[in-house]
């Protein structure tokens, strides 16, 4: 390996590390009525992988890596879009309701 | 500089970007009321994140890079086929099918990881040495991308019924499983040390770590599937954060790490509240989950049954009422029932709470939302911190389906479920619990709330026994 390429190799598990702290960071403090959204939301994050499957799709030549890469952009797809309107519509009903004024409560005594 | 180069950097600044909108995105889900917020901010970032991608692929293409016109065809068919299931699935599923979707989500998503680390294995010369760090990164990818896609797969097939949700334990199965992982392992070496490409050493291992994901999964219980799946979710984020430095993509990098370290803590957080550690469970414990064995009301002390009139004698002239909902009532889809229930009450003047044990339902926080679903005001929903106090004070406690959470033998050292989170159920006035047997829940072991002598048990499947009480408050 050459200087360079161990200083992207540093440089790339800086980041990595970074990123993990940061995500520990973040999430630790999420209460628990969220979790099943934070987890839906994170599961949409990880849909980034689309990116990745968009330019090795632009890289294809061959008829197996065209194919590969279609599978790859067809499942990230499916992975950032069901997973941010999942997450969405799960959240909408969080939403505060507005409440019904309750009868008071001492007449059930009958 | 030419404009590609001035694209590029335009570019990676709108990785970034979305990096950012990504971190600013989880951290606002902390609270209900910027949690929506939140996700449309991190959404935003993953299209300006697409976008920019878009744009490096045309530019590249305008100035002569040797990208085909085809690249578009594949991008836009990927794009059109993809987005449309995952769009139409997402906006059909029911709220209690939710996790077997999201699971499948993180299966697709793995999935896309893994194939990323093949293209680009596919793509190296045949004979040329490959760099160390490239290859680790590769097979690393494709063993937890092949391990998610599979082990999800099977999760949401156990959750949506297609395959029993039970732990399907084969004898020597554990032994399979532990050769797959030697296989993947050694060939994995042998692929380091040789140092060039070698197709078929990496079609073992893609196999072998695919099999290893429907191993792994079909021992684990159903009850045990959203600690699996949140772990799941995590080999996803990680396996992104290798295909990100396959490709030298810091985008990918550092979303991947952030998505790992989210589903990590989060599988912990579950097991934490069911009292289980993940190796435990990974490993295959003694968790039976949904299934209803040892129908026999064989404990230890005697048992109360009751019937709906009187129960609904008790809650319409109770002031204080907190249902605790739990797995069985997510099963049996009675959360509209009991949104009901509560209703009939409330007409009546009775105050009514939800009392939400942290892993209540399928996932953690997944009752919330199913009693959200049902129209349930917000604020009505309890934690457990803050409910467990006003237990002394609640006339009647109903509990739906909710088992392990409410056994007061987690205060003692010596059993299963010590130390172990619990509601403080057994401290109110009257106890009132609908369950369809006397079957043990899943630490497989009885319930002393059920023996208590201040609790009537009514034995029915949770939307029926609901059914039947509302039919008998509007009889009171």
């Amino acid at each position: 390996m050459t200087a360079a390429e161990i200083d992207g190799l540093i440089q790339a598990l800086t980041v990595f590390i970074l990123a993990i702290l940061v995500g520990i960071a973040v999430i630790s403090k999420v209460p628990a009525t969220l979790h099943t959204p934070l987890m839906s939301g994170a599961n949409s994050i990880h849909g980034i992988v689309l990116v990745g499957a968009m330019l090795i799709a632009a890289e294809a030549t061959e008829p197996i890596s065209q194919l590969l890469s279609l599978v790859a952009v067809a499942f990230a797809t499916m992975n950032v879009v069901g997973g941010y309107v999942v997450t969405d519509r799960m959240l909408q009903m969080f939403r505060k309701k507005p409440t019904v004024p309750k009868p008071v409560a001492e007449e059930a005594e009958a | 500089m030419t404009a590609l180069q001035i694209v590029e950097i335009l570019v990676r600044i709108a990785w970034l970007a979305g990096a950012v909108a990504f971190v600013i995105g989880l951290s606002r889900m902390n609270s209900p009321a910027t949690a929506r917020n939140g996700n449309l901010v991190s959404a935003g970032g993953m299209a300006i994140a697409i976008g920019a991608t878009a744009v490096l692929i045309l530019t590249q293409q305008l100035s002569g890079d040797g990208i085909q016109p085809a690249a578009w065809l594949i991008i836009i068919l990927g794009v059109v086929l993809g987005g449309g299931l995952g769009l139409y699935t997402a906006r059909t599923v029911k709220m209690t099918a939710m996790p077997q979707l999201v699971s499948l989500f993180n299966a697709v998503g793995g999935g896309a990881a893994a194939l990323i680390a093949i293209d680009d294995y596919l793509g190296l010369a045949a004979g040329s040495a490959i760099r160390i760090d490239t290859n680790i990164f590769i097979v690393l990818d494709i063993i937890i991308g092949s391990i998610t896609f599979t082990g999800s797969i099977i999760a949401s097939a156990k959750l949506q019924g297609l395959i029993p949700g039970k732990p399907i334990v084969v004898p020597g199965g554990q032994l399979v499983t532990l050769a797959l992982a030697a296989i993947t392992v050694i060939a994995a070496l042998a692929l380091f040390v040789t140092g060039t490409p070698n197709l078929a050493l990496m079609v073992v291992i893609l196999a072998a770590a695919l099999i290893f994901g429907v191993t792994m999964t079909l021992p684990i219980g159903g009850a045990d599937m959203p600690v699996v799946i949140s772990l799941l979710n995590s080999f996803t984020g990680t396996a992104v954060a290798m295909a990100g430095f396959v490709i030298n993509n810091p985008v990918l990098i550092i979303a991947g790490a952030l998505v790992g370290a989210s589903g990590a803590i989060l599988t912990k957080l579950m097991a934490d509240a069911m009292n289980r550690s993940v190796m435990n469970i990974m490993i295959g414990g003694f968790g039976g989950g949904d299934s209803v064995a040892g129908a026999a009301a064989g404990a230890g002390g005697s048992v109360r049954a009751i019937g709906p009139d009187d129960v609904a004698i008790q809650l319409a002239y109770a002031q204080h009422v907190i249902v605790v909902p739990g797995y069985g009532l997510a099963v049996a889809q009675a959360q509209h029932a009991v949104r009901e229930l509560a209703e009939l009450l409330e007409e009546r003047g009775v105050d009514v709470k939800y009392a939400i044990h942290p892993v209540a339902g399928r996932m953690p926080g997944h009752m919330n939302v199913l009693l959200a679903e049902a129209n349930v005001p917000y604020p009505q929903l309890k934690e457990m911190e803050e409910i467990n106090p006003e237990f002394e004070r609640a006339d009647v406690v109903l509990v739906v389906g909710a088992n392990d959470v409410t056994n007061p033998a987690a205060r003692r050292p010596g059993s299963p479920v010590s130390g172990m989170p619990i509601l403080d159920v057994d401290k109110a006035k009257s106890i009132v619990v609908i369950k369809r047997s006397m079957g043990r829940g899943y630490a497989g072991i009885d319930n002393e709330l059920y023996t208590n002598e201040k609790t009537g048990m009514l034995f029915a499947d949770a939307k029926e026994g609901l059914a039947s009480l509302i039919a008998a408050v509007k009889a009171v």
